[in-house]
């Protein structure tokens, strides 16, 4: 029975690699909701299972057993191609490296995910700079990544991660690459984008002080969340 | 159209390996289009013949002559449209090294049955009225600067001796495919000359062409002919004009085969060297590739994206063959007009190269749009950083 108030609901995940011969066991039967604007960080060791499980629940990735099912939607469900079109509508993704496409200025990079949806050049310009605006980079939306600073780059990210109005945010070590002041304005727009437009947040950390400005911090150690 | 911008700016991110990679294929495509130009000139004989002209030589071979006498009798064969006759003379202008084709030919008939020979209708006035006229093509002429009205003397190798000749006349090919290379004099010059030199030898001509009337009953005139001769003691040898070039090009088929492999070889070699270029591009893009599909692009849109650089190299690549194989032709022509006649790149040499480039362009991303379209994203991201 789906709660409505939940927008993630993960129930009897497990996952596993293999590595040559041996099966490596990386998420053992997680089961948790993810409330409906909720700004949710998880923390754990390397290895702990936090980006496989953020990989999972973005739809990037597929469990080995067990259902996700976000917006109502059952991802675990999905053909690869279903799935690409799904994450290409609901999910913003936010990288640890940024990873922009370094031969498209700002602009096109935010453009992007917008071409895959059945808007007009004038609609995705007018999302697009508004994306823009809302990072605080309208002055610098002819740029090439390589001429942004760092901080920079992750606004733009960010911007492009948003402009789909997803419903879902998810991301990946956010200020693991940044100097002190850039993760602070990341963070503090992420914040924003939490409180100010209801946007659900899930985000990976190794950071503490990121963990902080979380409404909610959960803890992974060997694949099985260890409190709430 | 996003797609079609990062297809032109991935493909000089690293422009050192792009230039290289655009110049070997540059040089591919010359290579690959100089031998299939050779193959051409080769075979231009072949195409420039006609399906309603027979030659008819000794059946024993070439070098034996056929008695003139026969002429009549060709002549009043059912189905034969005009006969003219010849010789292949042999002369040396000067030196050995200024080589070309010297015949002598009965000049009325002959033009008659080469309406592709374009002379001037006063120029062949003035061949037809003098036997020691003769016509040279417009290649020959100009490469040895004779102008009408210059003596030429040719030293004969068959029929021993100097020859004294008058440029009568210049000829045009009415098509490119027509050797504009050719020296032709009148046949009652050389057979005056033989008869007072080989008495023995005189009256006898190397080959008859025949034109017939109808080209779809040339097999039945052909047979007809060497009827005609059979048990005399020059039997007759009646063929298409077709496969009688042919039988001198089959001659030299194993360099034909040679030449046939190294275009293949060359086609293989430029394709191991785009497709390592794109393995290595694609190998160093995986990351972004990962990127791309999570933001919902799908696999067929990478594979785009490594297909449209590759076909883009490629391309670049047979433009600049292409640009450079032109020159080359003229070079060759100028140097080598002597033995390839009619060098020119036909239009189905540009095609081929265009299509040599699509299908190195294809084959060298199959391997690369592969991978990249099956990498797991999780696989993909992790490789960044």
């Amino acid at each position: 029975m789906q709660d409505p108030s939940s927008i993630v609901e993960i129930r009897g995940v497990s996952k596993s690699y293999r590595r040559g011969s041996h099966v490596v066991p990386v998420l053992s039967d997680i089961t948790f909701d993810i409330a409906r604007g909720e700004f949710l960080a998880i923390m754990g060791p390397s290895g702990s299972g936090k980006s496989t499980l953020l990989n999972l629940i973005a739809g990037i990735d597929r469990v080995d057993t067990g259902t996700i099912v976000v917006g109502g939607e059952d991802i675990t469900s999905l053909s690869e191609t279903e799935l690409a079109r799904w994450r290409a509508g609901n999910v913003g993704f936010i990288f640890q490296f940024y990873n922009l496409m370094p031969v498209l200025t700002a602009f096109e990079n935010v453009d992007l995910p917008l071409h895959l949806t059945g808007l007009s050049r004038s609609q995705r310009r007018e999302h697009v700079e508004m994306a823009l605006a809302m990072v605080n980079l309208t002055d610098r939306m002819e740029h090439y990544p390589a001429q942004l600073s760092g901080g920079e780059q992750q606004r733009v990210a960010i911007a492009r991660a948003i402009v789909i109005d997803p419903v879902l945010l998810v991301a990946d070590e956010p200020t693991g690459d940044l100097d002190r002041k850039s993760a602070e304005d990341v963070l503090n727009l992420m914040d924003r984008l939490n409180r100010e437009m209801g946007k659900t947040i899930i985000m990976v950390t190794h950071d503490p002080h990121a963990a902080e400005r979380a409404h909610l911090l959960r803890h992974l150690e060997k694949g099985v969340f260890n409190s709430t | 159209m996003i797609l079609l911008k990062m297809i032109m700016k991935n493909a000089f991110r690293r422009k050192m390996r792009t230039g290289l990679t655009i110049v070997a294929m540059g040089i591919a495509i010359l290579a690959f289009g100089m031998l299939r130009t050779v193959l051409t000139a080769w075979y231009a004989g072949v195409d420039a013949s006609s399906a309603s002209r027979l030659v008819t030589r000794n059946s024993v071979s070439l070098i034996f002559p056929l008695p003139l006498a026969y002429y009549d009798k060709i002549r009043h064969t059912s189905g034969v449209r005009a006969v003219s006759y010849g010789n292949w003379f042999g002369g040396i202008y000067i030196s050995e090294k200024n080589f070309f084709a010297n015949f002598a030919v009965e000049p009325r008939s002959y033009l008659g049955l080469y309406p592709e020979l374009m002379v001037p209708e006063k120029q062949k006035a003035d061949f037809l009225r003098d036997r020691r006229g003769f016509i040279a093509g417009r290649k020959l002429a100009d490469r040895f600067g004779w102008k009408i009205g210059d003596n030429v003397t040719l030293k004969g190798t068959i029929f021993p001796g100097d020859w004294d000749f008058v440029l009568r006349g210049i000829y045009e090919g009415r098509t490119k495919t027509v050797d504009e290379t050719m020296f032709m004099f009148s046949w009652d010059y050389l057979n005056e000359g033989v008869k007072k030199m080989y008495p023995s030898m005189a009256n006898q001509v190397g080959f008859y062409v025949i034109g017939v009337a109808d080209p779809n009953l040339s097999a039945e005139v052909a047979l007809e002919i060497d009827a005609m001769f059979a048990n005399s003691r020059a039997e007759t040898l009646t063929e298409s004009e077709r496969a009688f070039v042919m039988g001198f090009i089959s001659m030299t088929e194993a360099i034909v085969m040679v030449i046939r492999i190294v275009s293949l070889v060359v086609i293989v070699i430029i394709l191991a060297v785009v497709a390592n270029t794109m393995a290595m591009t694609t190998r160093e893009r995986f990351g972004e590739y990962a990127v791309l599909k999570t933001l919902g692009y799908s696999g067929w849109h990478i594979g785009s994206l490594i297909m449209g650089e590759a076909l883009l190299i490629t391309l670049a690549g047979c433009l600049l063959g292409l640009a450079m194989t032109y020159p080359m032709v003229r070079f060759f022509t100028t140097e080598l007009g002597a033995y390839f006649p009619i060098f020119y790149v036909e239009p189905l040499t540009v095609w081929l190269d265009f299509g040599v480039a699509a299908l190195v362009g294809t084959a060298a991303a199959i391997i690369p749009m592969r991978q990249a379209i099956r990498i797991r994203i999780a696989d993909g991201l992790r490789r960044i950083g």
